[in-house]
Parts: C-alpha cells; sequence; structure tokens
C-alpha cells in the first residue's frame, strides 16, 4: 500500500521544512520527501493549496473507557481524533477503574487493541485510585507501557509523596504531569473569581489555586531531579512562575488547551455549561499571558483537554454540572483561527506545540515528516470556516465551548500508520 | 416604551427605560389592592406555576396575590432539588409544567441561574423569585418602588446597602437596578462580606457604617445569617451587630427623613435592633404591600409579551 501526498506545503519544524514538497508513503513509513515525486502509487492526494503537517500529538484526552462509556469509547473518541488531524492521543488515567495497575492498564490496552483507530499512548496514576494517599508502582507501570503519570482531575496535596513520586518517575524514565490546583483555595468555586463570580452569584475559583501548586510542583521536581509537565495552564501567574523556572534551568514544560487562549469568563455569563471547565476560563490579561506563552516558549504544547460529558450531566445547573469540554475535533481549528488567524503564531511554530513538543515530552517516535519517519499525518484547508455544532462532532458527548462559533481551518485527510483513517 | 421580554431574570439584563416601565405599570395596578373588589381581569384565564425550590412564605404569597388580583389561576409546588441522576432534572419539572399548558413560572432556586436555564429551554414566561446569590429582581423593584413613592425620585439619591453583600441576591438586584437608575449606591459590609470587583457594577463599598449613614437617603438592611456551610471566614454574630447592626442611636445621628427598608423577615437585635424596624423611619410593611402591585406589573408584562410575540410568530 502506498500513498503519493501531492504539491503540499509540508510544514514540519523537526527537519526545518516549510515548502511545497509531495511525500510518499510506503506500508506505515515516509519512504520519499522531495518536489515532484514522479513515482507510481496506489493512492495519490491532491495536497495544492492544502498544508500538510505531521498527525496531531494530543497529550491530554480523556477516553473515559474503561468505566464511562455512556460519555466516551476508544472507538469514538479516536474517530473524532482522526476527523481533527491527531493520529496520537495520551489517555488520562482517571477511568473506572483508574490506571493504577498493570492489570487496568490492561483492560485498555484490550480497548485499543479491538477499537483505536490511532496511537493511543498509556499514562498511569500518581497514586492508587487518585486519592493522593499510596503511591502507584511506576516502574510496573511503565513496564506495561505508560510513558507518564498523572492524578489528573486532582493534585497530590501530600508534597513528601509528590516529591517521592517525581524521583521514582524520574528514576523509570516516566514523565509526570500535574494537574496543578490546590482545592483548599479552588473549594467548591465553578467560575472564575472576581467579577464575573459575582455577577453571576458563583463560588469563584482563584488563580492562586492554580499558581500556589505549579510553584510546589515544579520545586518538588527541582529537588528530585526529575521532569515535570504542567497540564492546562489558565493563568498569567503559572506562566511566569514557569518561566522563571525554565530560565534557572529546571526541566519543566507546560501546555494549555485551546479555550484558554480562545475565550474569556464572559462567555459564561448566560450560564452555559460548555463554558465551565477546570481550571476556569479566566479574564483577558491572563488570556494575553498564555498567548505571549506560547510566542516565548513558556508554553511549550497545546492539548485539548478533551472531557465529555453526557447531556444529562451538562444539561442542568451551572453549579452542579460537570467541568470539562470535548477538544479533539475543534482544537485544529481552534489555534487556526486564534493563533495563525491572529499572528500569535506561524505554522511552523504551531506545528511544534501540537506535533513535535508533545511527541518529544512524551518520548515517542512521532510528531514529524522526515524520511524514516512514521506515515502519520494531517492535509488542512488553511482558509475554509465552518461553524461547529452538535450535529457535526462525531464524539459521544458534545460538550463543546465552541458550538455556534466560526473557525478556520479544516481536516481534508488524516492518515495514521500510512492508512488513510479520515477523508472529509 | 414597549415591554418586549417573555422572562423577568434579573435587572442586570434591563435598561433604566425597562425597570421604569415596570413601575410606572406597578403604580397604576396599585390601586387594585385598595379597592373593595381586589381584582381586574387582565390575566383571566392564564396559569400562573410557582415553582419553589427554597422554602419560602412572603415571597410566595405575595405572588401568589398578585396573580390571583390579576385574575389568573394559580398553582403552587414547592419541590424537592433533585441532582444528576436522581429525580427529575429542573429542565424536566419545567417541560412537564409547561405541557400543562401553564403561561408563567414564577421560579425560587437555590442554584444561581436556574431561571435563566429554564427560561432558555421553555417558551413559557419565567419569572426569577431568587436564585442562589444571583438575582431576586422583583424584590429590588419592589424596594425601589417603595423608595420613589417615599422621595419621590431615585436619581441622585444615596442608598446604603448594609450587611452580607457577598451572598445576597438582595443586594445584586438592587445594586443593578438602583444603579441603572441614577442612584449613588455604598455597600457596606465588613470586608469579608463584600464579593470580589463588585465596585464594577458602579457601587461604592465601606466598612465604615456611621459615616455611610451620615450621607444615606436610604438604608436598605440585608438579613443576616450566620449559619453556613462554608468554611469561609464570618463575623461573630454580637461583633456584627455592634459594627453593622442599625440601632436607634446610630439613625440619631443620619438624616431625620432616612428611609429604612429591609427585605424580610427580620432577625430583630441582630441586623436592626426592634425600636428601628417599627420606627418612623421604617417602611418595612409597605414594601411588603407595594410588593404586590410590582409582582402584578411585572406578571401582565412578561404575560402580555409572550402573547404579542406567540401571536406574530403564528
Amino acid at each position: 500500500m502506498s500513498i503519493l501526498v501531492k504539491n503540499g506545503r509540508v510544514v514540519d519544524p523537526s527537519a526545518k521544512i516549510d515548502a511545497i514538497l509531495d511525500i510518499l508513503i510506503k506500508e506505515d513509513k515516509i519512504v520519499r520527501l522531495g518536489e515532484k515525486i514522479a513515482a507510481a502509487s496506489d493512492i495519490v492526494i491532491d495536497a495544492a493549496g492544502k498544508i500538510v503537517i505531521p498527525g496531531i500529538v494530543d497529550m491530554h484526552v480523556h477516553l473515559r473507557e474503561p468505566g464511562r462509556e455512556d460519555k466516551e469509547t476508544v472507538a469514538s473518541a479516536t474517530a473524532a481524533a482522526a476527523k481533527g488531524g491527531v493520529t496520537t492521543v495520551l489517555a488520562m488515567p482517571n477511568t473506572i477503574p483508574a490506571m493504577d495497575s498493570v492489570e487496568n492498564l490492561e483492560l485498555l490496552k484490550k480497548a485499543i487493541q479491538k477499537d483505536a483507530r490511532i496511537n493511543v499512548q498509556l499514562c498511569g496514576t500518581i497514586t492508587k485510585g487518585r486519592l493522593g494517599l499510596e503511591l502507584s508502582d511506576v516502574a510496573a507501570l511503565k513496564k506495561a507501557g505508560a510513558c507518564a503519570i498523572s492524578d489528573d482531575g486532582s493534585s497530590v496535596d501530600n508534597a513528601e509523596l509528590m516529591l517521592e513520586a517525581l524521583k521514582r518517575a524520574g528514576v523509570s524514565g516516566v514523565l509526570t504531569i500535574c494537574h496543578c490546583e490546590d482545592k483548599v483555595l479552588s473549594g467548591k468555586g465553578v467560575v472564575n473569581l472576581g467579577f464575573t463570580s459575582t455577577r453571576l452569584g458563583l463560588r469563584g475559583i482563584s488563580n492562586a489555586s492554580e499558581y500556589e501548586r505549579v510553584r510546589r510542583d515544579i520545586e518538588l521536581a527541582a529537588r528530585a531531579g526529575s521532569p515535570v509537565h504542567i497540564a492546562h495552564v489558565s493563568c498569567r501567574e503559572s506562566v511566569e512562575i514557569i518561566a522563571q523556572a525554565k530560565r534557572s534551568g529546571i526541566k519543566v514544560t507546560s501546555e494549555t488547551a485551546p479555550h484558554y487562549f480562545s475565550l474569556i469568563e464572559n462567555e459564561v455569563l448566560g450560564y452555559d455549561t460548555n463554558m465551565k471547565m477546570n481550571p476556569p476560563l479566566r479574564s483577558r490579561e491572563d488570556l494575553l499571558a498564555i498567548r505571549r506563552g506560547l510566542q516565548d516558549g513558556t508554553i511549550d504544547v497545546i492539548a485539548s483537554d478533551h472531557a465529555p460529558h453526557t447531556e444529562n450531566e451538562k444539561d442542568i445547573e451551572f453549579e452542579r454540572a460537570e467541568f470539562g469540554v470535548v477538544g479533539l475535533e475543534t482544537e485544529l481549528a481552534a489555534a487556526v483561527t486564534e493563533l495563525i488567524g491572529e499572528k500569535v503564531l506561524d505554522w511552523p511554530e504551531l506545528v511544534r506545540k501540537i506535533c513535535l513538543n508533545p511527541a518529544r515530552i512524551l518520548g515517542i517516535e512521532r510528531g514529524g515528516l522526515a524520511v524514516g519517519d512514521y506515515a502519520d499525518l494531517a492535509v488542512i484547508s488553511e482558509k475554509d470556516s465552518w461553524t461547529a455544532a452538535k450535529e457535526s462532532l462525531i464524539s459521544k458527548s458534545k460538550n463543546s465551548a465552541f458550538l455556534g462559533r466560526s473557525l478556520k481551518g479544516l481536516v481534508d485527510y488524516t492518515v495514521c500508520g500510512g492508512k488513510i483513517i479520515y477523508q472529509r | 416604551m414597549l415591554w418586549t421580554r417573555k422572562d423577568l431574570l434579573g435587572l442586570e439584563y434591563l435598561s433604566a427605560e425597562e425597570i421604569g416601565l415596570i413601575l410606572d405599570t406597578a403604580e397604576s395596578f396599585k390601586e387594585v389592592s385598595s379597592r373593595e373588589i381586589k381584582k381586574v381581569p387582565a390575566l383571566r384565564g392564564k396559569t400562573a406555576v410557582n415553582l419553589f425550590y427554597e422554602p419560602s412564605t412572603r415571597t410566595r404569597i405575595s405572588f401568589e396575590v398578585a396573580a390571583k388580583r390579576l385574575s389568573a389561576d394559580v398553582i403552587n409546588i414547592a419541590a424537592e432539588a433533585s441532582s444528576v441522576r436522581k429525580g427529575e432534572t429542573l429542565i424536566d419539572t419545567g417541560k412537564n409544567i409547561q405541557a400543562l399548558k401553564a403561561d408563567i413560572i414564577v421560579v425560587r432556586h437555590n442554584c444561581s441561574g436556574a431561571a435563566n436555564m429554564l427560561a432558555r429551554s421553555l417558551d413559557v414566561s419565567v419569572v426569577n423569585a431568587g436564585d442562589g446569590w444571583h438575582e431576586h429582581p422583583t424584590q429590588a423593584l419592589l424596594d425601589i418602588f417603595t423608595l420613589k413613592e417615599k422621595l419621590g425620585k431615585i436619581k441622585g439619591l444615596n442608598v446604603a446597602i448594609v450587611g452580607d453583600i457577598a451572598h445576597s441576591r438582595v443586594a445584586r438586584s438592587n445594586v443593578w437596578g438602583l444603579t441603572k437608575l441614577g442612584a449613588k449606591v455604598t455597600l457596606c459590609a465588613p470586608e469579608m462580606l463584600l464579593p470580589p470587583g463588585i465596585e464594577m457594577t458602579g457601587a461604592g463599598t465601606s466598612s465604615d457604617l456611621e459615616e455611610v449613614l451620615k450621607n444615606a437617603d436610604a438604608v436598605n438592611v440585608l438579613r443576616m445569617q450566620f449559619e453556613r456551610d462554608e468554611n469561609t471566614a464570618f463575623p461573630e454574630q454580637l461583633d456584627y451587630f455592634k459594627k453593622f447592626g442599625i440601632t436607634e442611636e446610630r439613625l440619631a445621628r443620619a438624616k431625620d427623613n432616612i428611609v429604612v427598608m429591609h427585605p424580610g423577615p427580620i432577625n430583630r437585635g441582630i441586623e436592626m435592633s426592634s425600636g428601628v424596624a417599627d420606627g418612623k423611619n421604617s417602611v418595612i410593611l409597605e414594601q411588603v404591600t407595594n410588593g404586590i402591585a410590582v409582582r402584578m406589573a411585572v406578571l401582565f408584562l412578561v404575560s402580555q409579551a409572550r402573547d404579542a410575540s406567540r401571536s406574530s410568530d403564528a
């Protein structure tokens, strides 16, 4: 099986490529890259006028399987991913049961083997049951295939335990990903603390509940001498703390999600529960700091934090609705619209944030389009606009923050492992 | 000026003209309650449902009396707040009431935004009778109506609101309504009971009651609730009364004709002394009477707007 992708603008910053080129794929690898390749192939994709990027590596995705297949499954999430140009995801471990043992990882691996349409990377928990009380066996999780650990949805409150977790993860060569939230500070908050929470009469979540924990986890990582990755950065102080840590040589990387560079707290004023996520949508100042952080390299990665929830869990009173939004099908378009469109990033910079950097941080061989690389790529019409709507989403859950919004950038083809897994 | 909204969700969403229209309409309805036969046929054949998820006596009865004086049929539902997967959701309850061909739902709920959510999901009119800490628009409207009746105007008045502003829907609705109508509002409370960013409404804040009362044309005293499920800091009850209680001594240093309001029910000796509650400046019972006129106006206006939009859709 061979595919020839012709005349696209190929963007691959890892190989310093940004030019109109052809890509020849044989089996699951890229075998040739060059101008006007004349080789015969089974399939020809005409990419003239389109942008060709490495398949997106989304390192923050809740597949919900096992345990909450009513929200999402490996099959439905990976189909949604394919539609969004995503060819690799890191599956967050807050499933039921949580991914805190080899046995539980095996459950997920079975589902992946059976249903996954893209690459799914495994993430174990930091603590058993994500309870923050007892460490999971990180060496065993690594052996079973996990490349990272995270208690996503919770932070490990006990600093001694967190330090030990970072040390052990470092020894095992596993990345520690931190959901930074001091729940004593965030309490029962549901929206950004400030005039917005006051207007809505809802409990607020302060920036401090995030950045105080960012500061702590970076300090612990420095003491442990282990790498740490800060998930879903939403506020300006966190950006500043991470920038300082990077300057002083600490091995810290960070990610933000499309809603934090696209939307601000005003969106919540109508009590739309699709604007409810944790951390919450912040102020304009915070959004601008996130964009600057993306520009100057403080924020390495854009990841969706794809968090599907059923209508029953969202179509209720705001303070009772679940936190989180789906994002696999809109993350690329949000980035094209808000970052490329507003000249925050150019294409090579964006490809770093969504392909190259996450692959490097996770230590996986993806994110590039050089000869010999896995044939994972997306062909994109940059200028095509569309409106996100419930009916157009193929994810099992429809809780998108971008519903009704006009976005630019549509995926025409997604190729994963040398196979066309999505075609518009 | 024509009223076009099928719902009343909060005063934040209204213009000064719309608030003025409700007040004017209330004025013309006030007279009904002093007639021998206290009834007009304005809402004859309409059904108003009071859907109350929180215990409330005075607001519920006030809405019921208002609807009955407009000749509407009234049904009261004391509902149990339900959570996901346990009982009926708020929207389902609303849809069921709508299926009974009700015309207006008056909703009281402990969650902020509950009325907004119902209004978005239903064709019937939704009137917010208090949602969480968000808004209690008819309470603020009756406060403003009473104030206007007593002092002849709203624009330029110095109005103090004293008490737990942070957790008060009455305070929020009053702030929006009064500032839109041109009053100067000062919120007076211990620092911990002022919500963040509230000064962005245009209201001032202070923790010095003596100073605030000196200039006030009116003071609206909120009910203090010291029992809360929060672990947030809260003042000691006695200490609060010492610093923020409205007493005869304090009032003696205020303007002679200062208007004293309270949304009720009063905790005598906590936020206000008995002498003040029953004193010459108190308009607390007039507020209750005016509540009926204001709620009649609201029920009438939202119902008319809904009928108008339905006939233009047809």
